[in-house]
């Protein structure tokens, strides 16, 4: 049995042997420039077994360790596309740790299959591990730089992730001791049969799910759990920033999409209760990210704010999805889209800002002035960018805002979106600063500013996408339903 | 009978042709640049003509010339466009606008590619939020014309053009992120996002008062039109912003927010707009007088005008809340011509700063003597403005004031229309003032240098005389039209 299912898990594997052949390879090789072909080809290897097994039926593996589904698979996609992305936008940037560029990319690619794991587990021990995989490389590579700053934000991100595990763990303790299992299928048999009627009747089941949530939120970085953030993303080299702000984050709201909605999406009390948490955390979380982030110099700072901010839009869709289960709506596809969406343009976004930094080694928005005049192109490409990221037309950010809030009102949180639409504008301030400094600020040198050829095709491909999106977004969408359907009754 | 040429979508489009020509073209030199955009405005507006003369008078209440094509099936939504007879002036006025703003910027010189581009995009986006028969998209295309305009004043503005330039991104922004909750809560409720759907169906009692849902939709339109507290960015935005830049935001960006009050909320909850029709009238007239005294104090040329906007909306939100028939199209009449007198006046004001490099009341004088033709037409504009019989601002006016006087719907209507009447008198007051400030009295001697309208300026102001004269000497030719398009939304009302 197991031999049948090892397709299954081909893509994680293979992505695996690739992250070990460069670190091997590294060892003997001298022409450093090919070891990021191999990662990328190690990365479409991976996509390639995940669109051959897109179509099977929904089934578990290993005796319900891991689940292939559309869910699952999508997230995977999006995560391998993250990582191309990246390792295509660090062509340049690693130069600054040349020694070490064998490691970085195994360490980028072992996160990768960590978070590819982590989206498709479906018991709890598959989820922590998978977790523990892909944080552990992560920590290495956010103090991969090794000053000060860097090293400060790897034992940072270290520390808190590392309580952060123990408290999902102890959420995991809480659930496993009331029904037994790990399995969360088998979890959320048990929870549906419970003869209760609130929450507060089962403290055990009330305490586990608010640490999980506690857990997954330092994930995702929703308030309370978002201190690290600035820190990590101002200290961390702008290419693992990048990741951490993209595919971090969307495996992160995937495994916390899996977990509460098969193990606490029914019966009704329990996710009208999840789902209030949820939504309350994401009002505060978009007002927090939003409003700190107005006063922010540093671009890396002020993007790590910004990703708080989307955070908090993702956690609407969120509290949506839950509270369409148990009634005769489908589940939206809305927080999937978005995740798409914020994917491609965040990580646009880091690409120009990355291509710009290596030029001009600074973070701070006042360097940026002038830039439409130093390079037109990477300014246009960031400046869309911003544009969707505040949400504005032709681009993807206003239409998955619509879908993700369209499926809120539709679920009677229209006092939350109401709260999202007003930091939208909030969030138009802060974006257009930089937009700003670029298309008017005098710049303080003319020299231009150039990218390699790998950043200009990883610039384009999230500008095309973030375009596409936003004017052609049927076909995308269709997608993203699909993926949800598995949530369905 | 119909042939499907795509016509709308080529109005909208032909300018986005032309933006991606001129963003395509590695280095155009300026001559270049702007005939393409010339080329580009000037079909979208040969298009828009062809459309108006094809517009079957006929048909009362339907849409003419639709397309659709599914667009977000997930959510319902479609690329629906469609014009009758309140959208159609409108276009009219956005396609010629946009084509003489182009002539006005014919001396750019500052950065010319990306300032025509950003030109090029307004004018599209402008033209999708008259055309667009679907909330999503005309959401859409409501929120694209923010970009250009924020950059246009930031860049090629003058002053504080920063501090205008966000200020018009927040007032906008603020009242469009109410309409998106509102567009969102409408769909739930009825399940389409199709307007004119919309209008036939009357939404009951939900989870959300329709009260509440009226003004989460208005709020935006109102700051747009704007309406009167919350007018505070216009005089900045139209004081700092190029010349091109102000006539189309006056001229046709203004009548955005009166044309979603029409097409959304009245059409969609005409019993909402019928119950807070008094408030909404309250507001109009101070509106009218509050904008006409402002204005009596301004010394600033372009600041002047921009408040006398503000007055001049009032109208449009008087005739819109009156209810009835006749004011309804009056207030479109009083779109249709606001936008081309106010457009020709700020290029005037354009002209004459141009000349003068001062827009301060106090610094000139007698200029008649030294540019005769433009001291001309932008007296036929003030006239005009102030409701000259003979001119397009009289019929609007009177059509507004007559449709309100004789309303029956709304309490107290006729005190309204009353006060309103003042507005009249006041914008007689300071636009002949500021006449015989700018161009009559002695001639100063500094100015004997500066020369009169060139042939490209005269081409261009001559073009909104035609229309000022040709329309108020035969309004039938636009009234009919708007007719068509009001008949329908009258008997939504009971009237």
């Amino acid at each position: 049995m197991i031999m049948e299912h090892i397709q299954f898990i081909a893509p994680e594997i293979s992505l695996l042997c690739f992250a070990l052949l460069i670190v091997l390879l590294d060892l003997f090789i001298t022409q450093k420039r090919v070891l990021p072909v191999l990662s990328v080809i190690g990365a479409i290897v991976a996509a390639t077994f995940i669109i051959v097994i897109w179509n099977t039926p929904p089934v578990g593996l290993f005796d319900k360790m891991i689940s292939i589904d559309p869910f699952g698979l999508f997230f995977k996609l999006l995560i391998l596309a993250a990582t191309v992305l990246v390792i295509l936008a660090s062509h340049n940037y690693v130069l600054k740790f040349n020694k070490f560029q064998g490691e970085y990319y195994a360490l980028l690619m072992l996160s990768a299959v960590g978070l590819m794991l982590l989206v498709s587990a479906i018991n709890l021990i598959t989820i922590y591990v998978a977790l523990e995989l892909s944080s552990i490389s992560l920590y290495a590579l956010v103090s991969f730089l090794k000053d000060k700053k860097s090293s400060e934000a790897g034992l940072k991100y270290l520390i808190l992730g590392g309580v952060a595990s123990a408290i999902l763990l102890y959420g995991m303790a809480f659930i496993f001791g009331l029904t037994g299992n790990t399995c969360l299928t088998c979890i959320a048999e048990y929870v549906r049969g419970m003869p209760f009627k609130d929450l507060q009747e089962v403290p055990a089941l009330m305490i586990g799910l608010v640490l999980i949530i506690a857990g997954f939120g330092f994930k995702i970085a929703s308030v309370p759990f978002q201190m690290w953030v600035p820190d990590v993303y101002e200290g961390a080299p702008t290419t693992i920033t990048a990741y951490l702000s993209v595919a971090s984050k969307a495996a992160g709201f995937g495994v916390i999409a899996r977990v509460l909605m098969t193990v606490f999406g029914l019966p009704v009390w329990l996710h009208n209760d999840w789902a209030m948490i949820i939504a309350v955390l994401a009002a505060i979380t978009m007002t927090v990210g939003n409003l700190v982030a107005i006063v922010q110099t540093n671009i890396k700072r002020l993007f790590g704010y910004s990703s708080i901010a989307q955070a908090g839009y993702m956690m609407v869709g969120l509290a949506a999805m839950g509270l369409t289960m148990g009634t005769k709506e489908n589940v939206t596809g809305g927080l999937i889209f978005f995740l798409l969406s914020y994917t491609l343009t965040n990580l646009g976004a880091f690409i120009a800002i990355i291509a710009i930094s290596n030029k001009i080694n600074s973070d701070e928005i006042e360097d940026y002035n002038g830039m439409i005049k130093r390079s037109p192109l990477l300014a246009l490409g960031l400046t869309i960018c911003l544009i969707s990221l505040a949400g504005l037309p032709p681009t993807a950010g206003l239409i998955a805002k619509i879908y993700i809030f369209s499926g809120a009102v539709n679920m009677g949180l229209a006092w939350l979106v109401v709260i999202a639409v007003i930091n939208s504008v909030i969030s138009a301030y802060y974006y257009f600063k930089i937009a700003k400094a670029m298309w008017l600020g005098t710049p303080v040198t003319e020299e231009k500013v150039d990218a390699s050829w790998p950043e200009w095709l990883a610039l384009a491909a999230c500008v095309v996408g973030v375009l596409a999106l936003g004017v052609v977004p049927g076909l995308f969408m269709n997608l993203t339903t699909a993926a949800v359907r598995i949530f369905g009754i | 009978m119909e042939l499907n040429l795509h016509l709308l979508s080529l109005i909208i489009f032909l300018p986005v042709i032309g933006l991606a020509v001129i963003a395509l073209l590695p280095k155009p030199g300026q001559k270049t640049v702007k005939w393409i955009a010339l080329s580009a405005t000037l079909a979208s507006f040969i298009v828009s003509m062809y459309v108006f003369c094809m517009f079957d008078k006929s048909l009362v209440g339907h849409m003419q010339f639709t397309e659709k094509i599914s667009w977000i099936p997930v959510i319902n939504s479609y690329y629906s466009l469609g014009v009758d007879g309140i959208s159609l002036p409108l276009v009219i006025l956005t396609t010629f606008l946009g084509m003489v703003s182009i002539l006005v910027s014919w001396k750019i010189e500052l950065r010319p590619k990306e300032y025509f581009i950003w030109l090029l995009m307004l004018e599209s986006s402008i033209l999708g939020v008259f055309m667009s028969l679907d909330l999503v998209l005309f959401f859409l295309f409501w929120e694209v014309e923010l970009i250009p305009m924020f950059f246009l004043i930031s860049i090629w503005g003058s002053g504080r053009k920063e501090y205008a330039a966000y200020k018009y991104l927040i007032y906008t922004l603020t009242g469009s992120a109410f309409m998106l909750a509102g567009i969102l809560c409408t769909y739930f409720i009825t399940g389409t996002f199709d307007i004119t759907a919309l209008a036939g169906i009357q939404i009951g009692a939900t989870f959300i008062p329709l009260e509440l849902l009226f003004f989460l939709l208005i709020i935006g339109f109102c700051i747009k039109l704007p309406v009167f507290p919350f007018h505070t960015w216009l005089p900045d935005a139209h004081t700092n912003a190029p010349t091109a830049a102000s006539v189309i935001l006056a001229g046709a960006l203004l009548k955005m927010g009166g044309y979603g009050i029409i097409r959304v909320c009245v059409s969609m909850m005409p019993q909402v707009a019928a119950q807070y029709a008094p408030v909404m009238c309250i507001l109009a007239v101070v509106g009218i007088i509050y904008g006409a005294g402002v204005t009596l104090r301004q010394t600033d040329l372009k600041r002047l005008i921009a408040y006398s906007s503000v007055s001049h909306m009032g109208y449009v939100l008087l005739g819109i809340f009156a209810l009835n028939q006749v004011a309804l199209a009056g207030a479109v009449m009083q779109m249709f011509s606001h936008g081309i007198i106010t457009g020709l006046l700020f290029a005037m004001v354009g002209l004459v700063y141009d000349k003068t490099h001062t827009r301060d009341l106090n610094n000139l004088r007698g200029l008649a003597r030294q540019m005769p033709v433009i001291a001309v037409v932008f007296s036929i504009a003030g006239l005009a403005s102030l409701g000259l019989p003979g001119t397009v601002g009289f019929v609007a006016e009177f059509i507004v004031f007559n449709g309100a006087f004789s309303s029956t719907t709304i309490p107290g209507m006729q005190v309204y229309a009353l006060i309103g009447v003042l507005g009249i008198v006041l914008t007689s007051g300071y636009i002949l003032w500021m006449l015989q400030r700018v161009f009559y009295e002695y001639p100063l001697e500094k100015y004997n240098h500066v020369g009169d309208a060139d042939l490209v300026e005269k081409v261009s102001t001559f073009a909104f005389v035609a229309i000022i004269m040709l329309f108020g000497i035969y309004p039938a030719i636009m009234t009919d039209i708007i007719n068509t398009g009001i008949m329908p939304i009258a008997r939504l009302i009971g009237m």
